[in-house]
């Protein structure tokens, strides 16, 4: 396969960047779309150049690492696919391909492909867990839970926090995230006795991080590798107004994180 | 000479961690533990739930990690399960029964105290995920549900899905976030640990780079912890992630830390082939296929037919034919070996030709189409998302690939190094799986080592030193930060033709060949020509673009290829070095006639622990004996 690649250089975050544009003619169906770049990048090691600077780690769609904008669309144009996960015969011989690193301005480039997503960390920072410390713990089976409503908590945990739904969405907005973590651990017996304070603060971390608000365009779901369903959104808007007609008693005091 | 204590207890092998946390483990009063700083390098599963549970202690904890966020540490994409002895199923599951399996299936070359511990804690560790909101598969009733694995005859394994390892890291690093919120662990995301700095023999910090900045760095705490994985990538293509790396533990070993059992790695049979010389990473498919499919490779090595087409006169099912008891069913290390040794004598399908079939047509036939897809949806949807093949329509193609390392830095019961205040823990250490893991048990020892065992172990070291005693203002710390920093100019300063890619791939190839599924001696002493022939021309010939001042990560694989380089030498001296068979170490020379690896427990029933001796000379071999007083040695028989 021979493809032309058009691809954003950004020296570092200072740097205005550009796209560029790169031929490889010694493409084969069976490369990875990140194995093509690694060609690519070993083309521009050799002549002297600089390669391109992208995020990947575990190349199997679970590490949420990879994140490139491929023809428009986070992680490419496959349903479903992160874009370790992509190949190369999802493309034409001949193919034009533009590659661009997420773009939202609460994820700032750093260099070319790879961006800043300490953003999700911080969301999770302000509720995304159980309060809890290692110890002895009650036998789990002493707390039943419907099948049905840990399999909806693991469809909500599945996510992999890419940020694929940011880069999708008109509006930047990281509800698709921030519901995914509320609802796994909203539905949980386990998640209840945080349940609404956890709502309010994770979407205030989100929207103080300058991450746009939800409009319903679902574009987040369409992208989202692990198919995250916005319904997730709805079950955190629920809570989330809940939490705000209700004036919460704080009564943790300095034990409480934010 | 290292001095080697392992400082088991003295109790009933039953009692000994209780014996051991009452009688000699001294512990930090709440108002004292701030006070001391201890640093975690790595954020995967032993990393993040060390670091969480010594930050809710009181700790004052900072963590690092190379990837842009904890949460991507590899420990994500374990798959299978976690073990536990709950026996929730009535099946005579016991702490005993899950100590006997994992020393068996080490064949005996762990130390017991710590398999029966890591097996006693177990349980725990289930509670300890449940209770952050780890969504476990569960029955109608709500109650958890198992699911049996290879190598036991009880049902111990918990699971979410196919993404069990993910949902525990979710877990663990949920655990991190709210420390790090409540500002008890301060986290380093984009660092990675280039060098300890040993001041007097004791581990005083870290060196390391922004990876972002190339900023280098100095970090000085009261006690060290790595949590840094397995090196599966010295074989270049492995089920490993890109990033995993044997720098932190192999910069601990140069400053003199031992390196225990490094020959020793787990190789599974049934990944999904290489499909050029491009391929970057290998993929895992379950073992479970196994249970219906049928593996076969044509018999002549000019076969031109599609697989469908070739008659079963002209099909040679290896392991049917030679091993007519077991058949498909063979153990992983005998599938392996046999798969590799029908590809080498040219049988091999796929493009590479190192590939053999795995063929459900049979069990289509006999079980039906849907019996079979519902089986094995997930891992038929993979295969076909990174092959597009149908296995329906055409066998699947497989061959073995490197998964895990048993070996890793000599700890004692403490999980302490031999270097006082350095700690290794997870995939990192040696401890606990001998010459072969056991599936499903590596979640479960990185969750043991970082909740429960490290939290108690570290404050017995803590307790008898004064806290904050050495700044990065000591020398030491000047002299490490200047060894680096010249090591990556001397890097960037080659400037030859070739990138570090290239050689990682060849250095990968020769591992592979010399120091892979099967080894012998002549190979092994082949492969350790071989590798310092090719160190040299990294030096003479390695081409590295950009500067060191921001993020190359060029730059970054460089330096891991070059410790890669340096430690697959030690492996082979290893592999070389014990000579005998055991687990995953399989030297040909020593083998039953059905195949199966011999062990030599009369002479090689200690762990091998290597040295460092410097630059250019050979590392000393120090021995910790094995003794089996809870389980007496027997031969491994999977058999009857």
């Amino acid at each position: 396969m021979r493809i032309k690649l058009h691809v954003w250089r950004q020296s570092s975050r200072s740097d205005k960047g550009r796209m560029e544009s790169y031929e490889l003619d010694n493409v084969v169906e069976e490369m990875s779309f990140l194995e093509m770049m690694d060609t690519l990048n070993e083309k521009l090691t050799v002549e002297g150049k600089e390669p391109v600077a992208f995020d990947h780690d575990c190349r199997e769609g679970v590490c949420g690492m990879c994140s490139m904008v491929i023809n428009g669309e986070a992680h490419g144009p496959k349903s479903e696919t992160t874009t370790c996960q992509l190949y190369m015969r999802h493309f034409d011989d001949g193919a034009e391909i533009f590659i661009e690193p997420w773009r939202a301005s609460a994820f700032p480039v750093v260099r070319d492909l790879v961006v800043d997503r300490s953003a999700f960390d911080r969301i999770i920072q302000a509720g995304g867990y159980v309060s809890n410390h290692s110890g002895p713990k009650p036998d789990p089976n002493s707390i039943p839970i419907e099948p049905n409503v840990a399999e909806t908590a693991l469809d909500a945990a599945t996510c992999i926090g890419c940020g694929a739904c940011v880069a999708a969405c008109p509006n930047g907005s990281a509800m698709l995230f921030t519901s995914a973590k509320a609802s796994h651990l909203g539905l949980l017996p386990q998640g209840q006795p945080e349940r609404f304070d956890r709502a309010k603060s994770m979407v205030s971390q989100m929207e103080s991080e300058g991450f746009g608000s939800c409009r319903n365009y679902a574009e987040c779901e369409a992208q989202c590798p692990k198919g995250i369903s916005i319904a997730f959104i709805g079950r955190l808007n629920s809570d989330f107004l809940k939490a705000s007609l209700v004036e919460p008693i704080d009564r943790r005091g300095d034990m409480k994180a934010q | 000479m290292l001095t080697l204590d392992s400082k088991i207890p003295v109790a009933p092998i039953e009692d000994a961690w209780t014996y051991h946390k009452n009688n000699n483990l001294r512990l930090v009063g709440p108002k004292n533990r701030p006070k001391f700083k201890v640093i975690v390098v790595g954020s995967g599963l032993a990393g993040a739930s060390a670091a969480a549970s010594m930050g809710a202690m009181g700790y004052n904890v900072e963590c690092f990690c190379f990837q842009d966020s904890p949460r991507r540490a590899h420990s994500i994409a374990a798959q299978g399960g976690i073990n536990a002895s709950k026996n929730y199923r009535n099946d005579g599951d016991s702490t005993w029964r899950l100590f006997y399996d994992t020393q068996k299936g080490g064949d005996y070359r762990a130390r017991e105290q710590n398999v029966y511990r890591l097996a006693e804690l177990s349980t725990s560790i289930i509670d300890q995920a449940v209770s952050q909101g780890v969504p476990f598969a569960r029955e109608y009733g709500g109650k958890l549900a198992n699911r049996s694995f290879g190598g036991v005859l009880v049902e111990r394994t918990f699971y979410c899905r196919g993404e069990t390892g993910q949902q525990l890291l979710l877990g663990a690093y949920s655990a991190l976030e709210e420390q790090i919120a409540a500002k008890k662990v301060k986290m380093h995301t984009r660092h990675e640990m280039l060098d300890l700095v040993v001041v007097d023999g004791r581990s005083r910090g870290i060196v390391v780079r922004n990876l972002e900045t190339g900023e280098i760095t100095s970090h000085a705490a009261d006690a060290v912890v790595l949590a840094t994985g397995g090196y599966g990538n010295v074989f270049y293509l492995s089920t490993n992630a890109k990033g995993c790396n044997v720098t932190a533990n192999f910069r601990a070993y140069r400053k003199g830390a031992g390196f225990a059992n490094p020959c020793f790695t787990q190789i599974h049979p049934t990944s999904i082939p290489a499909s050029g010389d491009y391929q970057s990473k290998l993929t895992l498919m379950s073992e479970s296929l196994r249970n219906d499919g049928r593996i076969w490779v044509p018999r002549n090595a000019d076969e031109k037919r599609a697989p469908r087409d070739i008659p079963e006169e002209d099909r040679f099912y290896y392991l049917e034919e030679r091993y007519p008891r077991f058949g498909n069913l063979v153990p992983r290390d005998v599938a392996a070996r046999n798969a590799k040794d029908v590809c080498d004598q040219g049988l091999g399908v796929g493009p590479t030709g190192y590939g053999v079939y795995l063929d459900f047509a049979a069990a289509i036939e006999e079980k039906g189409i849907d019996a079979v897809k519902s089986k094995y949806a997930n891992l038929f949807e993979m295969y076909q998302r990174i092959t597009d093949d149908d296995p329906v329509e055409t066998p699947m193609r497989i061959y073995p690939a490197v998964h895990y390392t048993m070996g890793g830095l000599w700890v004692d019961y403490n999980l302490m190094t031999n270097v006082p205040g350095l700690y290794a823990i997870g995939e990192s250490n040696f401890a606990d799986h001998g010459a072969n893991r056991l599936g499903a048990s590596s979640l479960m020892q990185c969750l043991a080592d970082g909740y429960f065992i490290i939290p108690v172990t570290i404050g017995d070291f803590l307790s008898r030193h004064e806290s904050g005693e050495i700044t990065t203002d000591h020398p030491a710390f000047k002299e490490t930060e200047t060894a680096v920093k010249d090591r990556l100019n001397k890097l960037l300063a080659v400037n030859g033709t070739r990138s570090a890619q290239s050689f990682h791939r060849e250095l990968g190839k020769i591992m592979w060949e010399h120091c892979g599924i099967s080894r012998n001696k002549e190979s092994l002493e082949e492969g350790l020509r071989k590798i310092p022939a090719l160190r040299e021309e990294f030096w003479r010939d390695l081409k590295l673009p950009g500067n060191p001042a921001e993020l190359n990560q060029s730059l970054e694989h460089a330096g891991r290829v070059l410790d890669f380089l340096d430690f697959g030498e030690l492996m082979c001296r290893d592999a070389l070095l014990r000579d005998e068979s055991c687990g995953c170490h399989f030297r040909e020379e020593h083998q039953t006639p059905e195949g199966e690896a011999e062990r030599n427990d009369e002479d090689y029933a200690f762990v091998s622990v290597f040295e460092y001796k410097g630059e250019g000379t050979q590392p000393e071999l120090n021995k910790e004996p094995l003794s089996f007083d809870a389980l007496p040695l027997a031969a491994r028989n999977y058999k009857t």
